[in-house]
């Protein structure tokens, strides 16, 4: 299935069976289409069962680093010694990524089944849905999802008359990208700014509020059910080896039928852009794709032949990310791009590294000079070397996310800059 | 905001309304101190409520001002400085009265792909001011967003806490006289 186009080839369908079903949002249309029997399932199981099913089925997280969820889960402490807690982080913001909104929107219970299956694996008691604040629409909807499933006996004292209790709150966040960051999340939800901070120790160890804490994706914590209902040999019916299951693919850009595709992992990512999306409008070519969203390097119309694994498209010299390709054709033109990338990192940049903070805002300042055609030759020299300052030097990997689109649109689109740069007047030879 | 609010969402509500008094008080009603107790229940201690309650403040006031900033600090027990700390850190608090209809254009990548700056154009056109001011009448409120997680619906607008998709700059007068009552008010 997807949304909003149809994908009419035979896929799966975990996660998105019922987007564009209005009625799947209410908990009676939940219920008819089998909604919560997971949850049945699951508080029959020990909390370790649900981690060996989870870690066998290969679930890999669906942020954007792709580490494995099962063993993730299985890092919190078997004995709790204290309060537990697990986030749910929908604070979905990369450019390009707009899986979890839809996500929300049209199956909020699915997204509460699976936090609460999840937070009976890792002991926990509390659950937070941490929302971007923009959010709003979905935040009705989900609070609504919410309200009725304590209603039901689904959350509150005694999940499913099972004994065992869990909480959930949905807590909004206000316009901060690196909210979305697992350690910025927490800093935030504390009641801070949204500061990362740096690991160890992690929050398996001390997260939230100093107690083990989980931090998990809404497409993650969307596709527990469903494994937990059918097993993990089930889910390794799809995708490859190191990358099992089937993923949300959200496509924009210069695209015919953009929209979000629930796709096996491993299709070529070129019958993904071509086929699955009717590649670019009139009929237009190709120039250059970011595979996995805004902060994965450049793949150009020749290196589309990779595999969409987390292993195939860092194989091609790019990455998975969030599965969100955003699709540049011929009449984009890759220097405005890729200012416009840089300055949403320098806006983002929570400013505690000082090569990040400084190193964002002079990268988006040299490219708009370069885009006005006031660059000079040496100011690639300067890019590149902003590169490696900017490369595995600070807390978290926000530095990191330029890099990857920069460097990559500097090695393989140098002529695009050097032809802006011919045009300035002022050009120092 | 008269409802009673289940407490497991009642620091999650839109704050970003065209409906709002900025001279309503804050925590002086039992309306209002309920709510305080069923946000302040979610979490382990006060300070977690301050995202919650800067919220809040917002959804009845339209922005928060330094004297709201205060009766916060004051009811979580924290400093003012800190509140301000934290309040001048996310873009979506109001530090200064807004627009009736706060509306804010996505620019970034995919929506700049599909012709955004033209849409971003045409609105601060027709509403007459720059980008991050206010129309004199207080109507409208222009801003150049970040990417608002809807990329694949280029070009992505959202006001105040509605979604508009696929907006082009043909869309943008049809879409502006949807926003106020025929007189315009
Ligand atoms: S780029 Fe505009 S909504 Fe994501």
């Amino acid at each position: 299935m997807a949304y909003p186009y149809r994908d009419d080839r035979e896929t799966t369908t975990i996660l998105s069976r019922h987007m564009g079903e209005p009625e799947a949002r209410s908990l009676n249309g939940w219920l008819e289409r089998g909604g919560y029997e997971a949850l049945r399932k699951a508080v029959a199981m020990e909390p370790d069962e649900i981690t060996d099913v989870v870690k066998e089925s290969g679930l890999r997280g669906r942020g954007g680093a792709g580490f494995p969820t099962g063993m993730k889960w299985s890092f919190m402490p078997s004995e709790p010694s204290g309060p537990h807690y697990l986030c749910a982080n929908a604070d979905e913001s990369e450019p390009g990524a707009f899986k979890d909104r839809e996500i929300m929107r049209w199956t909020p219970h699915l997204l509460i089944e699976g936090c609460i299956i999840a937070a009976r694996a890792i002991r926990a008691q509390h659950v937070y849905i941490y929302v971007r604040g923009e959010f709003f629409p979905v935040i009705r909807i989900l609070n609504q999802a919410v309200v009725e499933a304590y209603e039901a006996g689904y959350l509150g004292e005694s999940v499913c008359e099972s004994g065992w209790g869990c909480d959930l709150t949905v807590h909004i966040g206000a316009g901060a990208y690196i909210a979305g960051e697992e350690t910025g999340l927490m800093s935030s939800l504390m009641g801070g700014r949204a500061e990362p901070w740096m690991k160890p120790p992690f929050p398996a160890q001390r997260g939230v509020f100093g107690a083990p804490t989980t931090v998990n994706n809404v497409e993650t914590l969307a596709s527990v059910p469903g494994i937990v209902m059918n097993g993990s040999a089930w889910y390794r019916g799809w995708g490859s080896e190191k990358s099992p299951g089937t993923k949300m693919w959200c496509c924009s850009g210069n695209l015919t039928k953009p929209g979000n595709y629930e796709l096996e992992l491993g299709l070529p990512l070129r019958e993904i852009i071509d086929e699955v999306c009717g590649g670019p409008p009139e009929g237009r070519k190709v120039k250059a794709v970011l595979p996995g969203g805004s902060s994965t390097a450049f793949l150009t119309a020749d290196e589309l032949d990779c595999v969409t694994t987390y292993e195939g498209l860092q194989e091609a010299g790019s990455a998975l990310g969030t599965a969100s390709p955003i699709v540049l054709d011929e009449t984009a033109e890759i220097v405005p791009a890729m200012r416009r990338i840089a300055q949403f990192y320098a806006h983002e940049s929570c400013g505690q590294c000082v090569q990040c903070r400084e190193g964002t805002a002079w990268i988006t300042k040299i490219l708009r000079r370069i885009e006005e055609g006031d660059g000079e030759p040496r100011d690639l020299e300067t890019l590149y070397d902003l590169c490696d300052q900017l490369t595995g030097r600070t807390i978290c990997v926000l530095a990191d996310s330029v890099v990857f689109p920069l460097r990559s649109s500097l090695d393989k689109f140098r002529h695009e800059y050097e032809a802006l740069m011919r045009r300035s007047p002022t050009v120092a030879t | 905001m008269s409802r009673r609010l289940h407490p497991a969402v009642a620091g999650a509500q839109p704050f970003q309304l065209a409906e709002r008094d900025p001279d309503a008080p804050l925590f002086d009603s039992e309306e209002s101190r309920e709510r305080l107790e069923a946000i302040l229940s979610r979490y382990p201690n006060k300070r977690a409520a301050l995202l919650p309650l800067l919220g809040y403040a917002q959804e009845i006031h339209g922005w928060i001002s330094t004297g709201d900033m205060e009766e916060i600090a004051e009811v979580l027990e924290l400093t003012p400085a800190y509140v301000w700390s934290v309040a001048s850190f996310y873009t979506m608090y109001n530090k200064h009265p807004a627009g009736r209809h706060m509306i804010q254009v996505c620019t970034n990548i995919s929506c700049h792909l599909n012709g955004a700056p033209r849409v971003l154009e045409e609105f601060l056109e027709q509403t007459g001011t720059v980008e991050g001011e206010t129309t004199q009448d207080g109507r409208f409120t222009v801003l150049e967003a970040e990417c608002l997680g809807a990329c694949g619906f280029a070009t992505a607008v959202q006001i105040n806490d509605e979604y508009h998709e696929n907006v082009t700059p043909e869309k943008v007068a049809e879409i502006l006289a949807s926003l106020d009552g025929p007189q315009g008010v």
